[in-house]
């Protein structure tokens, strides 16, 4: 790793990919909805102050939330699909996609606005099977290349 | 590793590249092949239609129900309609067509969509976990693998144990569960059903549901229509006349079948468990007075509501997306059968590989002590030793039967739980007589079907370790 020379941006991504990664677990404590822990990790101690993230976690949680929520608007988007033979699906994106891209964006923002300052970045769970939000550490590199908007949902069953 | 020069290793040896992270070296490879990610995907899945379409490996079964469907409705179209069209209504052909349309639907939505499958964890993600098991347990040195990791977490006031997948390294979220015909964790999962060629979990649950209810429909719909007609040609030439000019009612005893499979997971629906709790007992009273389910929401409308008409989350594992060089890969499992390469061809491991990673699991299965795992982890597996040896719905489906479809050993095993009017032991779409053993049901699950004869310890476990150290007993043996 040390005498890796950077000719992009990529290869300092991939730099960063190496450096150690602070992992934030899903909470489950209610269930099978998404919640991620809102315990502040002991590795993140000078970096982030607890309070900024706390915001981020539960920001996001509100937002998963949001996305599973049974509602009248989940409901009457099952009954049409079911009444469609869930044709419809396929041409039209379901409420918790476009959520997801909702939180697609806060994670840029927040990535452009807080994170990157302090030498840290979030990746979007949804690219890691929504099984952790990873911070990483990245040196002062600019989201330019945030994995959040690479982040596509290709129309598949 | 050195392959041999035939194109599924070649396959082997470019998919090997691109989950390791890349060095300078192996740029020119990347550049040559940019591959998506369905195609590396360690699964036991075969794509179609450049990844939008995801099926089990074994799908014989599947094209037997399309064929068994498509005939049935195609004789009595055929055959019944004309004359019950004219006869009585018009609307008899009308309401059979829309109901054999929203059978194939379901059916192609519920066989062709993820089911909800988790993808294997990064590396790095890995590790990190490893070390918080370490740092846990108190452990430093990973001279052998420890016993089976749990992690107890308290669900509305009940207490669930998650266990980890050594196989997808995860701590599987609660409900989740590994197929081994698939080897994914499935979110929610209920059960891997051959007749749809597919694992049946959180997110196509809703379109297996709805496909078997219509199903129920169209069979019962049908078999009274073709009843009508015998019964109104029988006044003109006779009943056995009648009988032989319509064509033999198959749907007979399919109907039986399918409509107790639709009141079974009415039944499920109504008190959200997934077949998988329902087969283990996980939830049941029997269990203890303080064991209630946590998921469910307390009344049979609202669980309702909640399974069918709930969210339907994206997949989670972005088959179509482009595998780029510093995207982090997932562990390639260092316990179970690794599929790299395009699933167009049949895949397979190199037999030196597959050697090496058999030699593995036995040494690993001789070295550790596999009844280490906690005594309340066990008793909560094993709930009944006879209802477990058919019954894991995922790690012993019984391959090496007839026909059985994954519902059924379930079905058959319970009879007790059943408060449908259903002939007990046969709970399938067709009895054996009329449906011929599928060929190579599920020939990869022949070393499975062993494996179903080898005295186990706990059958119904779901821990990957004991399945892959068998696994690999018997892979050492067919190879």
């Amino acid at each position: 790793m040390a005498t890796e020379q950077f000719h992009n941006l990529q290869d300092l991504r991939h730099t960063a990919t190496l450096a150690t990664k602070v992992f934030i677990q899903r909470d489950y404590r209610d269930g099978t909805v998404c919640k991620f822990q809102t315990k502040f990790p002991e590795e993140l101690d000078n970096r982030i102050e607890r309070a900024l993230f706390e915001d981020t976690i539960k920001t996001l949680n509100n937002y998963y939330a949001e996305a599973e929520k049974i509602s009248g608007q989940s409901y009457l988007e099952g009954c049409l699909a079911c009444a469609s033979a869930y044709i419809i699906f396929l041409c039209m994106e379901t409420r918790y996609e476009k959520v997801l891209r909702k939180i697609s964006m806060y994670i840029q923002e927040q990535n452009e606005k807080i994170y990157a300052p302090r030498g840290l970045l979030i990746t979007d769970p949804v690219e890691r099977g929504m099984r952790v939000i990873s911070f990483v550490d990245h040196a002062g590199w600019v989201s330019e290349e945030n994995r959040s908007s690479h982040v596509s949902f290709h129309k598949c069953l | 590793m050195h392959f041999g020069v035939s194109d599924p290793m070649q396959e082997c040896e470019y998919s090997q590249i691109s989950t390791r992270s890349s060095t300078p070296m192996e740029s020119p490879h990347k550049r040559k092949t940019v591959k998506k990610k369905w195609q590396v995907f360690p699964g036991r899945n075969k794509f179609y239609c450049d990844g939008r379409i995801m099926m089990a490996r074994q799908t014989g079964v599947f094209y037997l129900t399309l064929v068994l469907i498509v005939l049935t409705s195609g004789l009595f179209f055929l055959f019944d309609c004309p004359f019950l069209a004219l006869t009585l209504t018009p609307a008899i052909p009308v309401i059979g067509g829309v109901l054999f349309f929203f059978v194939m639907g379901t059916l192609l939505r519920t066989s062709f969509s993820d089911p909800g499958v988790l993808p294997r964890a990064t590396p790095e993600e890995a590790a990190d976990l490893e070390r918080q098991i370490d740092i846990a347990n108190g452990t430093s040195s990973t001279g052998y693998r420890p016993p089976p990791r749990t992690k107890e977490v308290t669900i509305n006031g009940q207490t669930v144990k998650l266990k980890y997948c050594f196989t997808c390294k995860i701590f599987r979220p609660p409900r989740a569960s590994h197929c081994s015909l698939c080897d994914n964790c499935v979110e929610r999962f209920d059960h891997h059903c051959p007749w749809v060629g597919n694992c049946v979990g959180k997110r196509n649950y809703r379109f297996f549901y709805m496909f078997i209810l219509s199903l129920s429909f169209l069979t019962i719909f049908i078999f009274a229509f073709v009843i009508t007609h015998v019964i109104m040609q029988s006044h003109k030439k006779g009943f056995l006349s009648a009988l032989k000019d319509s064509p033999v009612v198959v749907c007979f005893f399919s109907v039986w079948s399918i409509v107790g499979l639709s009141g079974f997971h009415t039944y499920l629906i109504g008190s959200n468990q997934t077949t998988n709790e329902d087969i283990k007992g996980s939830w049941s009273s029997k269990r203890g007075k303080e064991n209630y389910n946590p998921y469910s929401y307390g009344n049979i409308f609202t669980n309702c509501c909640a399974a069918l008409c709930g969210p339907l989350p994206p997949s989670l594992i972005d088959r179509r997306g482009f595998v780029l060089p510093d995207m982090p890969q997932p562990v390639p499992p260092s316990n179970g059968v690794t599929m790299y390469g395009a699933t167009q061809s049949q895949t397979h491991m190199c037999d030196q590989d597959q050697c090496i990673q058999s030699t593995k699991f036995v040494l690993q299965a001789a070295a550790t002590p596999l009844l280490q795992s906690e005594p309340t982890a066990v008793a909560a597996e094993s709930s009944v030793p006879g209802r477990t040896t058919l019954g894991g719905p995922c790690t012993l489906l019984p391959l090496g039967q007839p026909t059985p479809p994954t519902s059924t050993p379930n079905l058959s095993c319970e009879p007790e739980m059943l408060s449908q009017p259903a002939p007990e032991a046969h709970h399938h779409f067709l009895t054996p007589e009329e449906a011929p053993s599928p060929p190579g049901m599920l020939p990869c699950g022949s070393p499975l079907g062993q494996s179903h004869t080898m005295p186990f310890y706990n059958p119904a476990s779901q821990d990957s370790l004991h399945e892959d150290s068998v696994r690999g007993l018997v892979k050492l043996s067919s190879v």
